[in-house]
């Protein structure tokens, strides 16, 4: 294989993004916007937000190689640089989030061509915010035993269940949902629907509230809600086949229809570092402290890793097997968060006691906040323990735990 | 600077390491490495001298296939190949815990390409097979290119020649008992200090009058160490590589010293991840194989999460060798530093999860777990990596 490098056309397409980014920057919103997207509680956060992934929509750096005829860019090999140029400018992150990373490559692959020209378009742009129903009290990393019943009426289905964990309820048009359409078979039984959720007569949105002691996240009712048949995605029973998919792109093994912006790995390692230069620890900072620098250092190595570990999963020669790399993206990058935060608690020491809404709490107390909400994304799309069973079993050829 | 996104591992590389790694699959089968390298327990520790696993054929076959010519310089008559490409074949002899001194002999040519003409003759000995190694270490096994306890007189020399004789006794010396010439860093008795403090490097031969080999007695079955006893060795003019810039050729060669280092760890750690796997998927307890259960799958997993992030940080750093000097240094510590860390939970997982027989001589890990240990702590471990690292933010 020659060097990888970009096409003529990329580099153009490159060399555009970063000119439109410089020109395009948005003005800081005056108020505080949460470190993931699925953290967003206001509207004003929301109408932000919506606003920037529509400008960014517009000028082709959302939805970029997806077919012009659902509102894309009908690029090949565009939407990488563009989510790449996203994050490296610093930029706020893209707030349809469910939509792009998962409703979109999901109704791209399974949809019909109906719903293509109708979901797609409205999901780039950010129109229309997507969520995501999978979760159930009783169906957490056993999915497959969703119990909320999708009925057959004529052509229609009637729903009623209770969904659980739903992000960007709240704002959302529509919701994927995964529910169970024949009780005697366990994945067999379940199939793959759209849902509306916004001001509609049997849904019920819930506020659940986080350890961090924000809402954010929500409950969902489903109290004989009617949709159409149209409303089904892929055929009866192959609910699982496309929930897979789903999943899939949620835990960043395949490309999305649209992401970057927000804050890197790169910059919170920096971040990391600049906190131990200026806490102040004994007779110096925290950052003269051995144990401490080793933490830190241990921390950088991972990031370091893990951004290597992405370049090494596009040269064959040196990753075998890229899905060996690729499915470990998800377990390494929640859990190199985590640890993160953890140590920069540590270095903050008595002053990591101080939380939202105290004036003396360093970076207005974001790590012990960024501490608690990275469990978050350690449990959700697959728990990391639910991830080294699926690395084991598929990559390692172990028996499967079930 | 920019690097290129392959890390510099084309087609050429790739069949330079495929090619290797055929010829050690061929030669070096688990049988033959047993009874090179672990063929007598009683033998490897109680003999009054530690047996020497060494394989003359095989060294031979692997240099006819250029595995010494691999970092030589185009100009000194060598391959001049990508870093990476090196590090890939470190990586396979780590895999297949080869008992050849072929990474001690890399290291000696990654420390006399940098130091100039003076040292192509000896570049072109090791390009015709003949395996070196550096002589750089004190009795307190200091990693620092400045701690030598070797001394040089440079004004001995008899009459008009140029020669410098050498004092002194270097430790921790890899391969010894196999190499036919060590690269000595020895400081000048005048202490006429250069800007670098006054190291010089020399190259002695092994039978030179003078050099006696004092082996050590190690933990590692699949190579030798010893301390080099040098007492009044004459070294002529030819043998002098430089009397005061020694210090900058070894702070040059350093990240390619820890990279190959480094990747002999990865391609070890991941011979013990597939064969702790392998174990697993095939042992039966409980009525299930062991791998079902999750206190076994899990850190068997992360035997593989550690082994590839430190083999992607590996290539990273050969390719910033080639591609981005400034920033090799900062990479290759990251390097040895996932790799050691790496080592050392797969070595310990690799026993344990073997069980019982894990714990024996006959059962083939504890050859590769030995192996490990030694490289974990070659050139510093994880630790000692990141302390110099954080010094270079």
């Amino acid at each position: 294989m020659s060097t990888r490098k970009d096409t003529p056309e990329q580099s153009e397409f490159r060399a555009y993004c970063q000119a439109w980014l410089a020109e395009n920057r948005p003005e800081p919103p005056g108020f505080r916007l949460p470190e993931y997207a699925i953290e967003l509680k206001t509207i004003e956060q929301r109408d932000y937000l919506c606003a920037w992934q529509n400008k960014c929509y517009e000028a082709g750096l959302v939805g970029a190689d997806y077919p012009t005829e659902y509102g894309g860019g009908g690029h090949s090999g565009f939407q990488r640089i563009a989510s790449q140029e996203l994050s490296r400018a610093g930029v706020p992150y893209m707030v349809n989030l469910v939509g792009l990373d998962m409703a979109a490559p999901t109704i791209l692959h399974h949809g019909s061509e109906d719903q293509k020209r109708r979901y797609l378009p409205p999901l780039l742009s950010g129109e229309e915010i997507w969520c995501q129903g999978f979760s159930e009290p009783n169906a957490g990393s056993d999915l497959a035993n969703v119990q909320t019943s999708a009925v057959r009426d004529g052509d229609n289905w009637v729903i009623s269940g209770h969904k659980v964990w739903t992000s960007f309820a709240h704002f959302a048009s529509w919701m994927i949902l995964l529910a169970r359409t024949d009780k005697g078979h366990k994945h067999r039984g379940l199939s793959y629907f759209i849902a509306p959720i916004k001001d509609t007569e049997g849904v019920t949105v819930r506020p659940l509230i986080k350890i961090t002691g924000e809402t954010g996240f929500n409950e969902v009712l489903f109290e004989e809600l009617t949709i159409s048949d149209t409303q089904r995605v892929d055929e009866v029973g192959k609910g699982w086949t496309v929930a897979m998919t789903t999943l899939t792109h949620e835990r960043g093994a395949a490309e999305s229809a649209g992401g970057g912006g927000g804050i890197s790995i790169e910059e919170r390692v920096a971040a990391l570092i600049a906190l131990a230069r200026r806490t102040p620890r004994g007779s110096g900072t925290a950052w003269d402290d051995g144990v401490l620098r080793d933490r830190i250092m241990q921390i950088a190595i991972r990031a370091e890793g893990v951004a290597q570990t992405f370049r090494r999963a596009r040269v064959p020669s040196l990753a075998e097997d890229p899905t060996r790399v690729m499915l470990q993206g998800k377990v390494l990058t929640s859990e190199l968060m985590q640890d993160l935060a953890a140590v920069a608690m540590e270095v903050e020491g008595a002053q990591a006691s101080l939380y939202l809404g105290d004036e003396a709490a360093p970076d207005e107390a974001a790590w012990p906040l960024a501490y608690m909400n990275s469990y978050g994304i350690t449990i959700a799309a697959g728990s990391s323990e639910i991830q080294r069973n699926i690395l084991g079993e598929r990559i390692l050829g172990l028996a499967k735990s079930k | 600077m920019a690097q290129p996104k392959n890390f510099g591992f084309g087609e050429e590389e790739q069949m330079i390491r495929d090619s290797f790694a055929r010829l050690l699959k061929e030669r070096l089968g688990i049988e033959r490495l047993r009874s090179l390298v672990a063929g007598d327990h009683r033998e490897a520790y109680e003999a009054d001298v530690a047996p020497l696993a060494h394989d003359e054929k095989l060294w031979r076959e692997l240099v006819e296939l250029g595995v010494t010519a691999l970092a030589v310089p185009e100009a000194a008559g060598g391959a001049g190949i990508a870093t990476v490409a090196v590090a890939a074949v470190a990586e396979e002899a780590g895999r297949a815990a080869l008992p050849s001194p072929l990474i001690s002999t890399l290291q000696a040519t990654f420390i006399l390409r940098e130091a100039g003409p003076a040292a192509h003759a000896w570049l072109a000995r090791i390009v015709g097979g003949e395996a070196a190694t550096p002589a750089v270490t004190n009795s307190h096994g200091s990693w620092d290119a400045n701690d030598t306890d070797v001394v040089a007189r440079l004004d001995a020399g008899a009459g008009t020649t140029q020669s410098v004789v050498l004092d002194g006794t270097a430790c921790f010396v890899q391969d010894a008992r196999k190499a036919g010439f060590f690269v000595v860093a020895a400081r000048d008795a005048s202490g006429a200090a250069g800007a670098d403090g006054g190291i010089g490097l020399y190259c002695v031969p092994a039978d030179a009058p003078g050099v006696t080999v004092h082996p050590d007695r190690i933990v590692d079955l699949t190579r030798d160490q010893a301390h080099v006893e040098l007492s009044q060795v004459e070294v002529p003019a030819e043998g002098v590589i430089t009397t005061g810039a020694g210090v900058a050729a070894m702070t040059a060669a350093l990240p390619a010293h820890l990279v190959v280092v480094a990747a002999d760890l990865c391609g070890a750690a991941e011979w013990q991840l597939q064969t702790t796997a392998e174990y697993a998927r095939v042992r039966t307890q409980f009525e299930r194989p062991i791998g079902f259960f999750q206190a076994v799958k899990h850190p068997i997993v992360n035997m593989m999460i550690e082994v590839d992030r430190a083999r992607s940080l590996v290539y990273n750093a050969a390719c910033a060798i080639d591609h981005d000097p400034a920033g090799a240094l900062r990479s290759a510590r990251m390097a040895k530093s996932a790799a050691s860390d790496a080592a050392a939970f797969c070595s310990g997982r690799s026993v344990q999860l073997h069980g019982g027989i894990g714990f024996t001589w006959e059962c083939d890990v504890h050859i590769w777990f030995k192996r490990q240990k030694h490289n974990q702590f070659l050139l510093g471990d994880g630790i000692y990596q990141r302390a110099r690292l954080a010094e270079l933010y």
